[in-house]
């Protein structure tokens, strides 16, 4: 696990360009009915390499990668798993392909304990025939030991999930996916809901996914985080693929700029600079005080 | 909790054996409580505690017998309908099902003068594809499964009756008794046996192993964990791989054989069925599992809940005639428990989860 200390990292001399795909989507495009939440999407993700996807609210980031993890079929396009073909109808397939996501809405069962969440639908048996049954005794331990490495520290891990913060199902949902994500790690904004310690540990988690040679996808709306861990970054806007390129050819400044809108952002900085603000009502006109 | 309680050396605050101790002293009271069928529990001892004081028959062991068979009887189903809820779906068609069972059973054998283990076996498919036609049904169109099993209770209901007067006349199916294999069959499904003058009844004897057995998968499969997650929150147990589909259509079907099973044990038991019974049932075996800690809502509850809520039903039921009070009443005090049971099962489940 490399060191993460300092934000200012120099661009990194890695190459990742030229290995084979893991996975790899061509002109995927998906419809809700009438509305059209991607199209022409093309997208490769390397071993060894981080795909930070960015892009507004709603540009269509959650659609996409819940296309590579089987939550979704893809109405248009094409989607290869090591260069086959594949049609996944289900999230099991994805995962049985190596490929775990942390989803935005976490995909936990409130109701259920902390240790049988983290393997929902991966559980571990031991024994034959029908004395087949849950090897509780190791889930627990692992479950414990792999949440501890993240650092969070639960009273109980027989705890209802509901019982725990929004930073802490989050941690969950992470530590699971690191866990059963063998070649292939999909994060949906996974920093949104955590302190500045617990996001350290999670890109630390990216950067140590990425050496053991698993593909990243990384979404995130903060560039900085981006930043320190990307090889490559795709914006998104509107459904489509508006920007794509490798860490060699940016630097933090540009992907900033990029992930802010790009020309909108120099027509707002060009009027903030010129000191036109926007004008802004006063939020109640009969507020004593207000003139 | 043995993870819990050990030291940790990697604790990030070096806190961490002093916080599980703190909880750990908490943890007996605490887990007892928020188990689901504590409150049932409690009813239980209450309401078996009234009728031993105000009942003189009732402290008889034979009377005691006739209480357990009356439980068994909810409780079978109880126990499938339990399943189901946790898994998050209602069935409403589980009443009449079991008369279907019986009259499809009792009707073939009859009518082909077949050996009634044929019939039986007919009936297990017929009751099966019916929980597996809901369960389709639910999947396919994603009615909720309160208004799909409906339609199947007020078909089957009708089916019941008119099939029977078609084929018979009248509204019983024909008497089965001295048709080939009968005997083995009630030995299967409605014998008794004496013990010290209580009498022990098969379908006492069958309600614990499969209240064991459903246990058991519940708490110690996959397919266990998998029922309180598609009832918890379906979307995310598919998002991490379990196959919500297979998991409520089996729920169904299990219903199914259930209603088979109590099915087969009415048939053998009474040698014909009526044809308009079973109407109402359904809403008792999901009043036993609520009572027993099952949410409406799904993803929480227990078995063993289920079956305390069955007992306590048994109990008020044969506790009013021992009492010699009017058995109108019974309803009445049924219906008070539920009430009861709903309201201080969500009040312990909120102290329970207050830290
Ligand atoms: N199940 C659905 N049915 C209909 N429309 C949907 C569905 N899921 C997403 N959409 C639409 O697709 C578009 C993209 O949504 P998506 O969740 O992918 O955005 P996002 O980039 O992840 O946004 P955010 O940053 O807010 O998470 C939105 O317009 C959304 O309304
Ligand atoms: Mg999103």
């Amino acid at each position: 696990m490399s060191a993460m200390t300092t934000h200012t990292d120099p661009p990194r001399p890695r190459e990742p360009e030229g290995s084979d795909p893991i996975v790899e989507l061509r002109g995927v495009g998906k419809s809700f009915g009438n509305v059209r939440a991607l199209s022409g999407i093309d997208l490769k993700v390397g071993t060894g390499e981080v795909t930070c996807i960015l892009g507004d609210n709603g540009a269509g980031k959650s659609t996409l990668i819940k296309i590579i993890a089987g939550l979704h079929g893809s109405t248009e396009g094409e989607y290869r798993v090591d260069g086959k073909p594949v049609r996944f109808s289900s999230p099991r397939e994805a995962l049985d392909h190596g490929i775990a996501t942390v989803y935005q809405d976490l995909a936990i069962v409130q109701l259920m304990p902390v240790w049988r969440n983290f393997f929902l639908g991966s559980e571990l048996s031991t024994g034959f025939g029908p004395l087949r049954r849950l090897d509780i005794g190791r889930m627990r331990a692992i479950c414990d030991q792999e949440l501890q490495k993240m650092g969070i520290d639960l009273p109980s891990i027989d705890m209802p999930v509901q019982n725990l913060s929004g930073g802490q199902k989050q941690v969950l949902a992470i530590a699971r996916a690191i866990y059963f994500g063998a070649r292939v790690l999909i994060l949906d904004e996974p920093t949104a809901a955590l302190g500045v310690k617990q996001s350290g540990v999670v890109l630390k988690y990216v950067n140590a996914a990425r050496d053991a040679g698993l593909g990243v996808v990384f979404i995130t709306h903060n560039p900085h985080h981006a930043y320190m861990v990307g090889d490559h970054f795709v914006v998104i806007k509107l459904g489509e693929v508006e920007f794509d390129a490798p860490r060699s050819e940016l630097s933090l400044e540009d992907l900033t700029h990029h992930m802010a809108g790009g020309a909108e952002l120099d027509a707002l900085e060009h009027e903030l600079e010129r000191g036109q603000l926007p004008t802004v009502d006063p939020l109640h006109d009969s507020t004593p005080g207000w003139t | 909790m043995s993870q819990t309680l050990a030291p940790r050396a990697t604790s990030p605050e070096g806190n961490g054996s002093e916080k599980a101790l703190r909880v750990g002293q908490r943890s007996l009271l605490r887990r007892f409580l928020s188990r689901p069928e504590v409150g049932s529990l409690i009813g239980a001892v209450v309401v078996f505690s009234v009728f031993f004081a105000v009942a003189e028959p009732f402290r008889q062991a034979s009377s005691f017998s006739t209480v357990l068979y009356a439980s068994s009887m909810i409780g079978l189903m109880a126990i499938a309908v339990a399943l189901l809820m946790i898994g998050g779906e209602f069935d409403l068609s589980a009443g009449v099902a079991v008369i279907t069972s019986a009259i499809t059973a009792g009707m073939f054998s009859y009518q082909l003068s077949t050996n009634v283990w044929v019939g039986a076996a007919v009936a297990l498919l017929v009751s099966v594809g019916i929980g597996f036609v809901n369960g389709l049904l639910l999947i396919r169109t994603r009615v909720p499964s309160f208004l799909i099993t409906l339609s199947m209770f007020l078909m089957l209901q009708g089916i019941n009756v008119a099939v029977t007067k078609l084929i018979t006349g009248g509204v019983a199916t024909q008497n089965i008794s001295n048709m080939d294999g009968f005997d083995s069959a009630r030995l299967v499904f409605a014998s008794e046996f004496d013990i010290a003058g209580f009498n022990l009844r098969a379908t006492v004897i069958w309600w614990l192993v499969f209240a064991a057995v459903a246990t058991w998968v519940l708490m110690r499969t996959r397919v266990g964990n998998w029922i309180y997650a598609v009832g918890g929150n379906r979307e995310s147990a598919r998002a991490v791989g379990v196959p919500v589909h297979k998991v409520k259509v089996g729920l169904f079907m299990t219903v199914g054989f259930m209603a088979w099973f109590v099915g087969m044990h009415m048939l053998f038991k009474f040698n014909t069925v009526q044809s308009g019974e079973g109407v109402g049932n359904e809403l008792l075996y999901i009043m036993a599992a609520v009572v027993g800690g099952c949410l409406l809502t799904g993803g929480y509850g227990t078995v063993i809940g289920a079956v305390i809520g069955a007992f306590i039903y048994g109990m008020t039921k044969q506790g009013i005639v021992y009492a010699g009070w009017d058995n109108n009443w019974v309803m009445f005090f049924v219906g008070a428990m539920l009430l009861t049971a709903v309201l201080v099962n969500s009040w312990v489940r909120t102290q329970a989860n207050k830290r």
